[in-house]
């Protein structure tokens, strides 16, 4: 199959990008995206040019490292799959493709398609751990906990921090994978101790970042390729309620000298 | 870069300095918060104004002593209390939506050449931002008609019967109504669910429900007002 490709095309952060086409012929239909960037590299090399810079790992769909808007929408156009399990069989011969990277004031454009996604880690490391002794595991039937709490953290925590509820959110927001790397610790035992702290530190974070703000459309749903649910979103929002109004003020305040 | 600092000052530290009303509404969260509960403020006092509306329908005799009533009410002191709750209600709604939409609006300084796709947000979702100003525009307008006459032709203070038949009575008049009515719809059909869920109201139970919810009171609140400048309009009411 024959594709037009138009990649936006950026040599630093500083620099300005621009949009460049691409004609990408003899692409098989079994080629998954980022094999058929792979070739669109090869031949530009060959050709003497600089190749298209994209970020990729793993490509299991499990890292989070790939994603790219294609045609308007975060990782293409299947649902629940990252670029790098998304196949050109997707699109049709002739299709016209435009690539552009993710699209945030929080997170600027390194070069070509990849961007800095460090406010994503700058928010987990601002409360989205548990603080414990070290020492031998613990048995791990030692906690109970309650088989709906278990799945629904295991829901949340299957995020993979790609950043792609950011790029297709309206807002530019990131709630949906803050509130998930809240929700995964806050629906378990274990996460207890420093719920109330972790929200309002998180948050605090999320705000610093240049975020935008959430206003319920559900997009970020919608393109997460682990379709982590808003109702994380939700428990966010009730545990930042709880820790201003009821979250007691001494509590808080030793979580936040031993941290 | 900027802003790398990782370690917030946050709960007591934060709370010394601002103060914790500070340092909640200093977060996004916090404003969305007092936007929800202003919004709830909001939604109330609208289901109770058209159910108030709905007396047109048992004559004039019934509909003018029902607002004496509200005038009269708490020696004529309560009516204040109210319009300043809302008026404060109105102000705090408007000032948290600006804050957070200048917010929203920096936060992408450069957008998709390709329209984005747009998966499950609606179009009542996609236009709160311009139906927030329309819903204002209209209710300016709505004061200075029903309220205090000042744009209505034919104002008799304390006869709200005559008043609303003979503003109706003008096509016009009645269609701005309907179509605030409208605007007014696609707001409360966003914005109920949102303030449901900004409030953390939100379970596997009742999720379900919550959309319901929400279509079931802009329904009521549009079909019940709109059915007034109909009924004048048709002659069903006059």
């Amino acid at each position: 199959m024959n594709i037009t490709l138009h990649v936006w095309r950026q040599k630093d952060a500083k620099s300005k990008g621009r949009f460049v086409k691409y004609e990408a012929d003899d692409i098989s239909p079994d080629m998954s995206f980022l094999e058929m960037l792979d070739v669109v590299n090869e031949r530009l090399v060959l050709e003497g040019e600089e190749p298209i810079a994209v970020d990729h790992d793993c490509r299991e769909g499990i890292c989070g490292t790939c994603g790219v808007v294609i045609n308007g929408r975060a990782h293409g156009p299947r649902e629940r799959t990252t670029v790098c399990q998304l196949h050109m069989r997707s699109f049709r011969d002739g299709d016209a493709i435009w690539i552009e990277p993710w699209r945030a004031k929080a997170f600027p454009v390194i070069k070509d398609l990849i961007v800095d996604r460090g406010a994503l880690d700058r928010i987990i490391a601002a409360g989205g751990f548990i603080s414990a002794p070290t020492g031998s595991a613990s048995d791990a039937n030692a906690i109970p906990v309650p088989k709906e709490n278990a799945d629904l953290a295991m829901d949340a925590a299957a995020c993979i921090g790609c950043g792609a509820c950011v790029a297709a959110c309206r807002n530019a927001s990131a709630m949906l994978f803050t509130s998930a790397k809240v929700a995964q610790l806050g629906l378990l035992p274990q996460g207890q101790p420093e719920r109330y702290i972790r929200v309002k530190k998180m948050v605090a974070q999320m705000d610093l970042e240049s975020f935008g703000n959430c206003t319920n459309h559900g997009d970020c749903e919608a393109v997460c390729p682990k379709a982590v649910s808003v109702d994380n979103i939700a428990r966010l929002n009730r545990d930042f309620i709880k820790s201003t109004l009821i979250a007691d003020r001494r509590v808080a305040v030793g979580v936040e000298g031993a941290g | 870069m900027e802003s790398s600092a990782i370690s917030v000052a946050v709960g007591a530290s934060a709370a010394k300095r601002g103060g914790y009303v500070g340092a909640f509404y200093g977060s996004t969260v916090g404003k969305k918060v007092v936007m929800a509960v202003t919004g709830v403020i909001l939604v109330l006092f609208v289901i109770g104004h058209m159910i108030g509306n709905l007396q047109i329908y048992l004559g004039a005799e019934s509909l003018n002593h029902y607002a004496e009533l509200l005038r009269e009410l708490g020696h004529g002191g309560l009516i204040w209390v109210v319009r300043g709750g809302l008026l404060a209600a109105v102000v705090l709604h408007i000032w948290s939506a600006t804050a957070l939409t200048l917010g929203s609006w920096a936060a992408r300084p450069i957008g998709y050449r390709r329209r984005q796709q747009w998966q499950e947000s609606t179009y009542a979702s996609r236009t709160m931002r311009w139906g927030g100003p329309i819903l204002f525009l209209f209710i300016v307008y709505h004061l200075l008609h029903l309220t205090t006459g000042t744009v209505h032709g034919d104002f008799v203070v304390g006869d709200v019967y005559h008043n609303v038949i003979a503003g109706f009575s003008i096509w016009w008049v009645s269609a701005i109504y309907i179509v605030a009515q409208f605007a007014l719809g696609l707001h409360l059909y966003h914005g109920v669910w949102s303030m449901l869920q900004t409030l953390g109201l939100s379970h596997a139970s009742y999720n379900r429900l919550r959309m319901g919810f929400a279509i079931f009171v802009t329904f009521i609140v549009v079909a019940g007002n709109i059915s007034i400048p109909l009924a004048v309009l048709t002659g069903a009411v006059s």
